[in-house]
């Protein structure tokens, strides 16, 4: 089923990674627009199966790529320049209807564009078009967008992983060379371990978060879906840095990320957590994620074994914290400024019922959960409790990297699970992202790059967690291991039931 | 109106706490860029994605904000946080773009403060601050016609809060406080304090309870009172409430916790419609603003600039210029007041009572004129006049050195308030220099007396209260210009030298 891209002399323009694009068009093989026009034929081809976009905008893709190869013309060498990408569809665009996945939203035209969306603009971007997402980033399937499921393309009949579902198999099927996601508590590295692309969500405050339609504030982060590592490093080259519309944006200089890719892992301490290597887990994921960091220390790396001791407790604290924060994020959609209005004929009847028909069950499911845990009465035990233990498991880190530089884990318990399987069963969903939570939790930074396949060929995560602003060097270990293994060459089959 | 309190109030202490709003004098709204002079600006169009709540923005702390909260806070004595934090009030209203508020909760930027209160009696009372925050105010609904509008051009617009303990014991002590409060605030040029265009709005909380509850540490049942566009208004307000919840307990009844809104035109509290819900604001940390910290060096700095505020101007002008506590109250409530009445010390000077003096000019004639004026009562208009302060001194030197006498002096302030013109060539070109003459004054006498024989008669005969009669005659024959002196002089040797 698997095809070496290899095995081709050459690869199709769709099937570039963002650099090797950026080579070709610097050296004149090929420009930007018949790059973008590739990439476009193959979402044309593909995506009827796919169903990673929401919506995809070709003719401002077109006048973007002219626009990219006349600036090439001219002598301009911006980082992206030409490079087609995909954006998530809870990163507002200014013009460019941007929804959340929800209907709630539908039609919305924000005046603004997200500053990480900007940068990637003011280096060059082609924006192909925006990505499917689990309503309000809210979920780990794309299952719960208010528009259509999204499909592995490894196996149509499975899930893409969420919420940055439409992201990561946008990239994992040739539709992009490279996307945005956001990842609150797991939403970009998952649907990268589920789609066998690596994913990386940066540390808290090192992307501006403006123009990110807020699920959880204090948890949620702009991260990249590429085809490989270094790709990741370019992206965030162009997105990190401070913002002055971002207070919680750090002031700390972004470096030049890919420089810190030298392959070179000797000496590196990685630590593997005894927490995250559990019963109930997919024996295929452990047994690879185990191989990769033999793969580590084969390569110089030496291994520690550790202990996040408060990792239980991350799943509840974030579905308190998370949710706490939505309801209030999700207040403003009321019907009077902007979005769905139902049209109800007296004031508050009307922000009920847009509410009501607006926004999906997943999305009600969390209000009220947030709402509750803030409510008089509740928020000792619950929303204060919360905070109070999501510092112990910040402290868990802190404590971790004092004797590693890094900690190994997988990224999702499982492979890509069937269409359907956990959707009505929430906390079996919840659970999905337990091992990748915690970094949220924290405001650590982690990536997930692929690292094998279970038996039904589908792509299995590790997931690579740094300390705060770590980020070179987990980058420089995911690079590494990625140099000394080929799983990110190996192409999903697009087959399987076709939606 | 009501009836002052009766003997059986006195079973019931009054107890009030005070909430005040005050927006500030900020060119920027609180979380973005957007101005805030909406006044008279057509709805939404002093709106930003930000202060319009649309999804994805952020809110960015104007600087100048938390410094007009820190030098409000300074100014009532009170601690100044080293790490203050924002909070999401939670509630629901189309006017409120986000869903949530902005305010402070836990860690507000100012605790502890206290107000030394002066009262008309000569007493002064203490009212402890409990604390001064920093929010966003709200847009505006306007209800018409069956439709429901809203404006969010006042949406985030900064708002300062204070809040003080429950130490008010009369609505004399409220309205003194109030008017404190907005005098300093105008000292500090935070705020313009105008509750009449709702810069400043005040919610009182008002409990009575017995001497037994009191003793006990209990307080009644505390009712809110919204919807106050004046002092006056919360003076009235809170003397009815104060009425109406005796007469409650006095029949047997008891007090509900509730909200009213002020009724102007029937004087009276007015129960508000319940609201959706009950007031579960589930405040918590705002996410999108990392804690403040406010570093001791830019703390000082602002207490270093700060004014002379009016508390410390009235102890003053008493201590070192012999103020009566009367004038010294007028001249210092406002702070362009009493800029002018110092501007007028200066050029006038400070020997032999001449402060006082000039107080009385001030209080007296000035302050007349101004409130004479057809603008109202509002004495920060005496930036405006044309009379400067050094001409009303130059005025108060002619009289001092009888150039003219004190009537006339009225007479050429009003010229002076009418055209701006010196006083000195008000009284060369009205001729209404005084005359001291005595010459002038022996004929203006001889001549009433003369025209005047048979009050002269009367007088002689005992009747000595008409030497006011002669007195005024001579006055009038003189155009006022006589030196009162000299022609008194003169007129009681001539009446008794028969």
């Amino acid at each position: 089923m698997t095809h070496d891209k290899t095995a081709q002399d050459k690869r199709a323009l769709h099937e570039l990674t963002i650099h090797a694009a950026l080579e070709g068009m610097r050296s004149g093989e090929f420009t930007s627009v018949q790059l973008t026009q590739a990439l476009l034929d193959r979402i044309a081809a593909v995506d009827g199966n796919v169903k990673a976009y929401l919506r995809v905008t070709a003719e401002k893709a077109l006048a973007q790529a002219e626009k990219a190869d006349r600036r090439r013309a001219a002598g301009d060498d911006a980082p992206l320049l030409g490079a087609p990408l995909a954006i998530k569809d809870v990163l507002a665009t200014s013009g460019v209807e941007t929804t959340c996945g929800s209907r709630i939203l539908q039609g919305f035209m924000p005046p603004y564009t997200a500053t990480a969306v900007a940068r990637l603009n003011d280096a060059g971007m082609v924006m192909l078009g925006k990505t499917n997402t689990d309503e309000f980033a809210m979920g780990s399937s794309t299952e719960n967008s208010a528009f259509f499921t999204t499909h592995n393309p490894w196996d149509f009949d499975r899930v893409p992983g969420g919420s940055s579902g439409g992201s990561a198999a946008a990239v994992a099927a040739d539709e992009a060379l490279g996307a945005l996601g956001t990842d609150t508590g797991g939403s970009v590295r998952q649907p990268a371990a589920l789609c066998g692309v690596v994913g990386l969500k940066p540390s808290y405050g090192r992307v501006s978060r403006f123009g990110l339609i807020a699920y959880g504030s204090s948890l949620d982060q702009i991260g990249t879906l590429t085809k490989d590592v270094r790709d990741a490093a370019l992206l965030l080259n162009v997105i990190a840095g401070s913002d002055p519309l971002d207070s919680t944006c750090l002031e700390t200089p972004a470096p030049d990320y890919t420089a810190a890719l030298t392959g070179d892992v000797r000496g590196l301490r990685i630590g593997l957590p005894d927490e995250y290597f559990i019963d109930g887990m997919q024996p295929e994921v452990e047994a690879s994620v185990r191989q990769a960091v033999a793969e580590l220390e084969r390569l110089g790396a030496e291994v520690v074994r550790i202990s996040l001791p408060n990792t239980d407790k991350a799943l509840p604290v974030y579905y308190l914290a998370a949710t706490a924060e939505a309801s209030a994020n999700l207040a403003r959609y009321d019907g009077v400024r902007f979005g769905y209005s139902a049209g109800a004929d007296s004031m508050f009847e009307n922000i009920r019922r847009t509410r009501g028909e607006g926004f999906g069950a997943e999305v009600k499911r969390r209000i009220m959960l947030g709402t509750y845990a803030l409510s008089a009465g509740y928020y000792d035990a619950y929303y204060l409790k919360a905070q109070q233990v999501r510092t112990l498991i910040k402290r868990d880190f802190e404590q971790a990297f004092t004797q590693v530089d890094v900690i190994a884990a997988p990224t999702s318990p499982t492979t890509a699970f069937r269409i359907g399987e956990k959707v009505d069963d929430p906390i079996q969903m919840y659970l999905t992202d337990i091992f990748t939570i915690s970094a949220n939790l924290a405001g650590v930074c982690a990536v997930s790059v692929p690292c094998g396949f279970d038996k039904a060929n589908l792509p299995i995560g590790m997931q690579l967690i740094g300390p705060h602003l770590g980020e070179e060097t987990i980058l420089r270990a995911a690079d590494a291991y990625e140099r000394a293994t080929d799983w990110q060459r190996h192409a999903p089959a697009l087959t399987g039931r076709a939606s | 109106m009501l009836a002052a309190t009766t003997k059986s109030d006195t079973r019931y202490e009054l107890v009030v706490g005070m909430e005040v709003h005050v927006q500030l004098l900020t060119r920027s709204k609180m979380f973005c860029r957007c101005a805030t002079d909406y006044a008279g600006a057509p709805p939404n169009t002093r709106v930003c994605p930000v202060c319009l709540g649309m999804p994805g923005t952020l809110p960015v702390i104007n600087r100048d904000a938390v410094e007009a909260t820190v030098k409000t806070g300074l100014a009532l004595g009170c601690e100044i946080a080293e790490t203050a934090v924002f909070a999401r009030k939670n509630y629901t209203y189309p006017d409120l773009p986000k869903g949530y508020q902005i305010s402070q909760f836990e860690l507000p930027l100012c605790i502890h403060g206290r107000v030394d209160v002066d009262l008309p009696d000569g007493s002064t009372s203490p009212i402890r601050v409990r604390r001064v925050h920093l929010e966003e105010d709200t847009g505006r609904s306007v209800h018409e016609g069956g439709y429901s509008y809203v404006d969010l051009n006042r949406a985030g617009v900064p708002l300062m809060e204070i809040v003080t303990e429950a130490d008010i014991h009369s609505a004399e002590q409220a309205y003194a406080f109030l008017t404190g409060l907005r005098s300093v605030l105008r000292y500090l040029g935070v705020s313009s304090g105008d509750m009449e265009k709702g810069a400043m709005r005040c919610e009182p909380n008002i409990s009575v309870r017995t001497p037994e509850q009191k003793a006990r540490g209990e307080y009644g049942a505390k009712v809110e009172v919204k919807n106050l566009n004046s002092f006056r208004a919360v003076r009235s307000a809170i003397e009815y409430e104060m009425r109406r919840q005796i007469d409650v307990l006095q029949s047997g009844g008891a007090v509900e916790q509730v909200n009213m809104g002020w009724d102007e035109e029937r004087q009276r509290t007015v129960l508000q419609r319940t609201k959706e819900s009950s007031d579960d604001y589930r405040y918590f940390p705002e996410p999108d603003l990392p804690p403040l910290a406010l570093s001791r060096a830019w703390v000082d700095e602002i207490r270093a600039e700060l004014p002379e505020l009016p508390g410390a101007k009235r102890a003053r002008y008493i201590r070192d210029w012999g103020l009566r506590p009367t004038e010294a109250d007028a001249l210092t409530g406002e702070s362009l007041v009493a800029c002018f009445f110092e501007g007028a010390v200066a050029a006038y000077g400070e020997e032999d009572g001449k402060p006082q003096r000039m107080a009385n000019w001030i209080t007296g004639e000035l302050f007349r004129l101004i409130y004479a004026d057809g603008e109202g009562q509002d004495l920060r208009q005496i930036a405006d006049v044309r009379i400067a302060p050094a001409q009303l001194a130059a005025l108060l030197a002619l009289i001092d050195d009888k150039t003219i006498n004190p009537n006339t002096g009225k007479k050429v302030l009003d010229i002076m308030y009418a055209t701006g013109d010196d006083p000195q060539d008000i009284v060369a070109r009205e001729g209404l220099a005084m005359v001291s003459d005595t010459s002038v004054i022996d004929e203006a006498v001889a001549s009433i007396l003369a025209a005047n024989p048979a009050e002269l008669a009367r007088y002689r005969g005992g009747e000595t209260k008409l030497f006011g009669f002669f007195m005024g005659q001579v006055m009038r024959a003189t155009q006022g210009k006589a030196d009162p002196n000299a022609a008194r002089q003169r007129l009681q040797e001539l009446l008794d030298e028969a």
